[in-house]
């Protein structure tokens, strides 16, 4: 059995659990002052040495990413964290930014430090004002304590913070078109290299990590790399938020050691709403090739995980019971990559397109054998030819999708419509709901 | 520009103070459309005028990066933004019925507004609520855990004028414009408004603490 490791979500409950003088009462910026007493160069080889990999889907090494930023030339570098969090199912950076902003915020600023920047950035997505509120004001207390801004701590180090909302387009989660973005452009991806450690925001090396990435950097810096390394597996080192959503009993938030199994996740959510069977679930968001019940035990690290093949992604686990269509499942997730395919390939762009359109008449039972092999096929020419992941990400769930459960597909066409009762899978019944209504009205 | 003096003074106002968050102009634009959607509801032609002038590209270059994002409208928006999550999980978990409730019941479609100008529905994508499921939001506050009955009810309260409280979030949902100035990077004083915490943010913690369970010191 694995134990829970509440880190980053160990205040969440915290009467105003939000503010610097809860943060600070339980040592929030305590590893801030001691990261501007260290070498730059020893911070950046304590997140190397902590093993701490990106957890914002790709996995890279976080301290890497900074060691690859080219010496300093005396002129502008900067640090862009991703807090854009769009991947259906991925929901651990919202609520960390809601109920506890200033752990990032000391993330940035010894990051920052340690990377020799004196202006970052946090790019969140547009649609969630309430965090925009709480990580502006978080951000004012930050300077107002003078854990920001000039001579931080008397050290001689200066720190510009900028919170910046996005305006709703999923792509700008991809770092380079976050970059782009960000410098008032469409969000559309770049090609790489250059990197942005080398060209990034103002053709300046920069640093993009996600929230939960840079969260993790104060936790390293106080309490040592010994300590982070005791969790987690062989290579994938340290703790992360499982977001458990869908036919559990109680989904959310679950912080533990990488490598804990999606059975003793599921265990502690209260098993599977009422009672049912695990068909399907991703193991790190919509962009990751689906497993089902054969994969419970298997370790949630990133090379466990891909071994098995899918990715650990953002450990964005949607769980869905045998109520579920899988094909009304693909088919939704098939739409939003088309909504949010930024154009800029063709592979994507109409390969997105034509996705939709098969799989919606699939699930509508106007669709034949042929297009089951059209789909096939219509992934062939997206996959490693997209110019960035969002057409590769969109062929996950539906080659997995068919490979682990073609004859629902072919139920589909055999019986010209979805076997399924979509009711059934739903938190309420559609059919009480309408009296429901009908006596409110 | 058809602004009138004391608009476009206030305007300049806000976006010096923005332009001075950004070491190069161009940066200034995204919070400078939901700045112009504070004033006007919507990105206006006008809204165009003035961030092209501020960032010093034309007006066709504004347009451009304007479309590309679906948080910019480009017809006056309801003064509550409703969306109805149906992106697959959501969707699943009963988002689809929700959805068609809600729009039969406001007789109106994604992307449009009702014709008193106060509900702009949209069906949308993932906002990172996923342990809330089925969820809403409105004007980008959240609406967790919704049945279609209680989504009706919102969406009913804002029919008739009364305020409506998000599940997390501030005391009471602000209007399209309010929201859209916050947006733009402007503090309205309402972070500390707090619904409580909901039970999926800390369900991890609680078994943690039942069990007794602790990152190691």
């Amino acid at each position: 059995m694995t134990d829970l490791t509440p880190v980053l979500s160990a205040t969440w409950d915290a009467e105003q659990s939000w503010k610097l003088g809860t943060y600070e009462e339980h040592g929030g910026y305590g590893a801030l002052k001691k990261a501007l007493g260290m070498p730059p160069a020893d911070i950046i080889q304590a997140v190397k040495d902590s093993g701490l990999r990106g957890r914002g889907g790709a996995g890279f090494p976080t301290g890497m990413k900074w060691g690859f930023l080219p010496p300093d030339d005396g002129k502008p570098r900067y640090l862009v964290v991703n807090a854009d969090e769009s991947e259906p199912g991925t929901c651990k950076d919202i609520p960390t930014m809601l109920s506890a902003p200033h752990v990032l915020v000391e993330g940035v600023a010894i990051t920052s430090f340690a990377i020799g920047c004196n202006h970052a950035f946090i790019y969140l997505r547009g649609e969630v004002v309430h965090v925009y509120r709480r990580l502006m004001q978080a951000v004012r207390e930050a300077y107002e304590a003078g854990h920001l801004g000039k001579d931080i701590h008397g050290s001689g180090y200066d720190l510009d913070v900028t919170v910046h909302a996005g305006a709703g387009a999923y792509i700008c989660g991809e770092e380079t078109a976050l970059l782009d973005s960000l410098e008032g452009r469409r969000g559309q991806p770049r090609l790489k290299p250059p990197f942005p450690a080398v060209e990034g925001l103002y053709a300046r090396p920069t640093v993009v990590n996600n929230v939960e990435s840079i969260a993790s950097v104060p936790s390293i810096v106080d309490k040592g790399v010994d300590w982070f390394t005791s969790m987690g597996t062989e290579r994938s080192k340290g703790m992360g938020l499982f977001s458990l959503s869908g036919h559990v009993n109680k989904p959310g938030q679950y912080e533990a050691p990488l490598g804990i199994s999606l059975r003793e996740l599921i265990d502690m959510a209260g098993g599977m709403r009422g009672g049912k069977e695990l068909k399907f679930w991703t193991p790190g968001g919509s962009s990751t090739p689906l497993f089902t019940a054969e994969h419970l035990d298997t370790p949630l690290d990133y090379e466990s995980v891909g071994a098995a093949g899918s990715m650990l992604g953002t450990r964005a686990l949607q769980i869905f019971d045998e109520t579920t269509c899988v094909v009304r499942a693909v088919t939704r997730w098939t739409e939003f990559y088309k909504h949010e395919s930024c154009g800029k390939c063709t592979p994507c762009r109409e390969g997105t397109f034509w996705l939709a359109q098969i799989l919606e008449r699939l699930e509508d039972g106007h669709g034949t054998d042929a297009d089951i092999q059209q789909l096939l096929d219509t992934c062939d020419s997206i996959l490693g030819r997209s110019f960035c992941a969002l057409g590769d990400g969109a062929t996950s769930c539906i080659t997995s999708s068919v490979k682990l459960f073609r004859e629902e597909y072919e139920a589909h066409v055999q019986q010209g419509g979805c076997p399924f009762d979509h009711s059934a899978a739903a938190l309420f019944d559609y059919a009480s709901a309408e009296t429901a209504e009908e006596a409110h009205a | 520009m058809t602004y009138a003096a004391d608009t476009l003074a206030q305007l300049e106002k806000d976006a010096a103070e923005i332009l001075g968050r950004y070491p190069v102009r161009r940066s200034a634009l995204l919070p400078l459309l939901h700045l112009v959607q504070s004033v006007d509801g919507y990105v206006s032609p006008d809204g165009i005028a003035f961030c092209a002038t501020q960032v010093e590209l034309t007006s066709a270059e504004v347009s451009a990066v304007a479309t590309f994002y679906t948080q910019y409208k480009r017809r006056p928006n309801g003064e509550y933004q409703v969306g109805v999550c149906t992106n697959t999980l959501c969707a699943i978990m009963g988002g689809d019925e929700i959805w068609r409730r809600v729009s039969e019941h406001c007789g109106v479609g994604h992307d449009e507004t009702t014709p008193d100008g106060k509900i702009t529905l949209e069906r949308l994508e993932c906002n990172a609520a996923c342990d809330y499921a089925p969820v809403m939001m409105v004007n980008w506050e959240f609406f967790d855990n919704m049945t279609p009955d209680r989504a009706l009810r919102v969406v009913d309260d804002i029919l008739e004028g009364r305020d409506v409280v998000p599940t997390r979030g501030s005391a009471k949902v602000a209007p399209f414009k309010e929201v859209s100035r916050v947006l733009a990077g402007f503090e309205d004083g309402r972070a500390d408004e707090d619904q409580g915490i909901g039970e999926p943010t800390v369900v991890g913690l609680k078994v943690a603490r039942e069990q007794g369970w602790e990152a190691s010191k």
